[in-house]
């Protein structure tokens, strides 16, 4: 009980709950509070008033029509309905007229221009002890005219406001309870349900994603953002059993060749020759593989998007001319016509290795796969800026790629059948693909009519962290 | 010239130990991040070559110790990692060149003799000249017995790199980095070509030539 209790009061619901009573409670308190004490004021303020104009129009008529004209007024006004309090005593303490019968406490000593509060009975008879608020004066011949008005009316308003503001309360209670069953059931059932699909998600249902109720409230906001997060991380995934797939198929078999010649040159004959010949092809056959294990790995990290190669504000179109002007030579060398046209400079934030090292693959695939049967081989390398983006292609004229297999030759690993006998990784263009990814950019195989167009196109302004998967 | 090697792998310290002084070189080796940094700081050493995952310290942190307190001894990072993000880190720790594991010897012995000379007053000099052959990096100009040849800016660069390491080996990948500034692989014998056109310029027609290839380690001017 006490364990489902504690749940109740950790859910936040329960706390907005408490913290809307909590709020109101003190603005209310606050008000009542205010305006009882305004009200005080005002009244006070006005019964001194009262007091005080019939304390000057009673002075005036003793003045004028002596003591005898002062007690007609007074028994006059006495009996009124709604009438103010009236004494008046002479020298020995004998009551002369009014409607009060005895006033508790010595009030001819305390005589004066300020009101004071007393307790007064109104006749013999009663025997209520009521308060009110008086004024004392003395007249000539030593008689004491007391002038008042009750005040047991306010202790009356003043229970009015206690019963409002427990009303207010009980009130905000109420509304409380509520709206703490309104975000229980709508909001944090809204949230339990992510919770919910998270926990189904974590158990292996990978393919699984958060549920989108349609009204395009924060809730859904939320679960859209989560369920783009786990396309990507199911992105990852995949990618992670494809490098370790990938790993075991091309990583084992030149493993295995390299273990195989080890072994049959230690079963052969003793020949330092032999041996020489062996540990040399061993060496290069090793090299191969690091060089296949360092393009995997930065294909990995690039792709995780754990390096950003140091993004800084370069120039797009020198970096394509600095890698081009590396492998022309080469390209010169094996008789290929190498144009470069990079009409102005580009400048994005990019990583200028991994930029580079792209553009280094395509010219590289294009030198070893691009070749036409006939004629002089060409392979065309340019930037452009379209609108925001900046455009880099590298188009050769060799036999291109088929539609069917273009979406597979971006793939790791995938050698097309043709350029199984080339040398190469099979990695130039799936890391090609993974710093365009990075950049927050795409990579698309074209046809160059004849030959091969790969286009990478990557915004020249982009925010950071607003990747697409 | 006097080595401190700080690896903590047994094999690989005393491989490269053995090499080191078949090249003619005095290696020491600290086994640790700790006793490195000490005997680092006794100083004395000509270049250090730091392993870049060590126990008991860093070796970055050892280098940053030694930079603050003032001693540039050249250093040489080798890591596992490799990535241009370690790169930056290694070289902004206050490593002076960077080797990715796995290395070949040649490779190593190539960068920690370029860190040396980098120490030495001539390394500054405006002039290089190799017997008959000059290069004047401030009017970008080379000749050879009197001759001009003209250069590519790029071949120049190129030039200038091997002169400045005149008599020592340079790997290809360190031509990509210091004259091309790029550290990836580029899978193509690509420097192999550039080199084989600016021996066409420099080497052709004279009975002596200048540009050697060092078999399985790269390239050196003498």
């Amino acid at each position: 009980m006490t364990t489902a209790l504690g749940k109740v009061v950790r859910t936040t619901a329960f706390k907005l709950s408490a913290i809307y009573i909590a709020v109101f409670s003190v603005f209310s308190v606050f008000f009542v509070v205010y305006i009882a004490y305004s009200t005080n004021v005002l009244l006070n303020q006005q019964v001194r008033e009262t007091i005080g104009t019939e304390l000057v129009g009673l002075s005036d008529q003793y003045r004028v029509g002596g003591l005898s004209a002062l007690i007609d007024v007074i028994d006059q006004r006495a009996h009124q309905p709604g009438a103010s309090l009236y004494l008046m005593t002479d020298a020995d303490g004998h009551i002369l007229a009014g409607n009060v019968s005895h006033v508790t406490g010595d009030v001819a000593a305390r005589s004066g221009i300020e009101p004071i509060t007393v307790t007064y009975h109104r006749s013999e008879t009663d025997s209520a002890e009521r308060t009110a608020l008086v004024q004392v004066i003395s007249l000539p011949g030593d008689f004491l005219l007391l002038v008042g008005r009750d005040i047991g009316e306010r202790e009356q308003f003043r229970s009015i406001i206690t019963s409002a503001l427990a009303w207010a309360l009980v009130l905000m209670i109420g509304l409380a309870a509520i709206s703490y069953l309104f975000v229980s059931r709508n909001v944090l059932k809204r949230i339990d349900s992510i919770s919910a699909g998270a926990r189904r998600i974590m158990l292996g249902d990978l393919a699984g994603r958060l549920d989108i109720a349609g009204s395009g409230d924060e809730f859904d906001r939320l679960a859209e953002s989560l369920n783009a997060m786990l396309d990507r991380i199911e992105h990852l995934i995949y990618g992670i059993k494809d490098v370790s797939d990938n790993i075991a198929h091309d990583l084992k078999t030149p493993l295995t060749r390299l273990r195989n010649r080890v072994e049959a040159a230690l079963s052969g004959p003793a020949d330092a020759a032999r041996y020489r010949a062996t540990l040399e092809a061993t060496i290069e056959e090793s090299d191969q593989l690091i060089r296949t294990f360092n393009a995997l790995l930065s294909i990995a990290r690039v792709e995780a998007g754990s390096t950003d190669g140091g993004m800084t504000e370069v120039d797009a179109s020198a970096i394509v001319h600095d890698v081009a002007e590396l492998y022309e030579p080469v390209a010169d060398e094996t008789g290929v016509e190498l144009s470069v046209e990079t009409p102005e400079s580009i400048t994005i934030k990019a990583s200028r290795e991994l930029l580079g090292q792209a553009v280094a693959n395509l010219i590289d695939n294009a030198l070893k796969h691009g070749r036409p049967d006939s004629g002089q081989a060409r392979i065309a390398v340019s930037t452009a800026k379209e609108g925001n983006t900046l455009v880099i292609r590298v188009a050769d004229n060799g036999h291109g790629i088929p539609d069917a297999d273009r979406e597979r030759a971006l793939q790791r690993f995938v050698r097309l059948e043709k350029s199984r006998s080339q040398p190469g990784s099979g990695l130039g263009l799936s890391l090609a693909a993974a710093v365009a990814r990075l950049h927050n950019g795409t990579i698309e195989l074209g046809d160059a009519k004849p030959g091969l167009a790969v286009t990478l196109r990557l915004p020249i302004h982009w925010v950071d962290g607003a990747k697409s998967s | 010239m006097r080595i401190l090697l700080i690896e903590d792998d047994k094999e690989t310290a005393a491989y490269l130990s053995k090499a080191l002084r078949e090249a003619g070189h005095v290696p020491d080796h600290a086994p640790d991040g700790e006793i490195g940094a000490a005997m680092a700081a006794d100083g004395g050493y000509d270049v250090l070559v730091v392993d870049r995952m060590l126990p008991k310290r860093d070796g970055l942190a050892v280098i940053e110790e030694l930079r603050k307190r003032g001693d540039h001894t050249p250093a040489l990072v080798l890591s596992a990692l490799g990535q241009v993000d370690d790169r930056v880190a290694g070289l902004h720790a206050g490593g002076d060149d960077y080797l990715p594991k796995p290395y070949a010897f040649s490779e190593l012995l190539a960068r920690v003799e370029a860190l040396a000379r980098r120490r030495r007053p001539d390394a500054a000099e405006t002039v290089f000249r190799v017997g008959d052959l000059e290069l004047d990096r401030l009017s970008h100009t080379v000749s050879r017995a009197g001759q001009p040849i003209p250069l590519q800016p790029r071949e120049f660069r190129l030039l200038e790199y091997l002169m400045k390491n005149a008599g020592q080996v340079v790997t290809r990948t360190m031509l990509l980095e210091n004259v091309w500034d790029y550290h990836f692989d580029p899978q193509t014998n690509v420097i192999d070509v550039h080199i084989s056109r600016l021996r066409a310029k420099i080497d052709k027609g004279f009975r002596e030539p200048r540009l050697h290839t060092v078999r399985g380690a790269g390239y050196m001017i003498r």
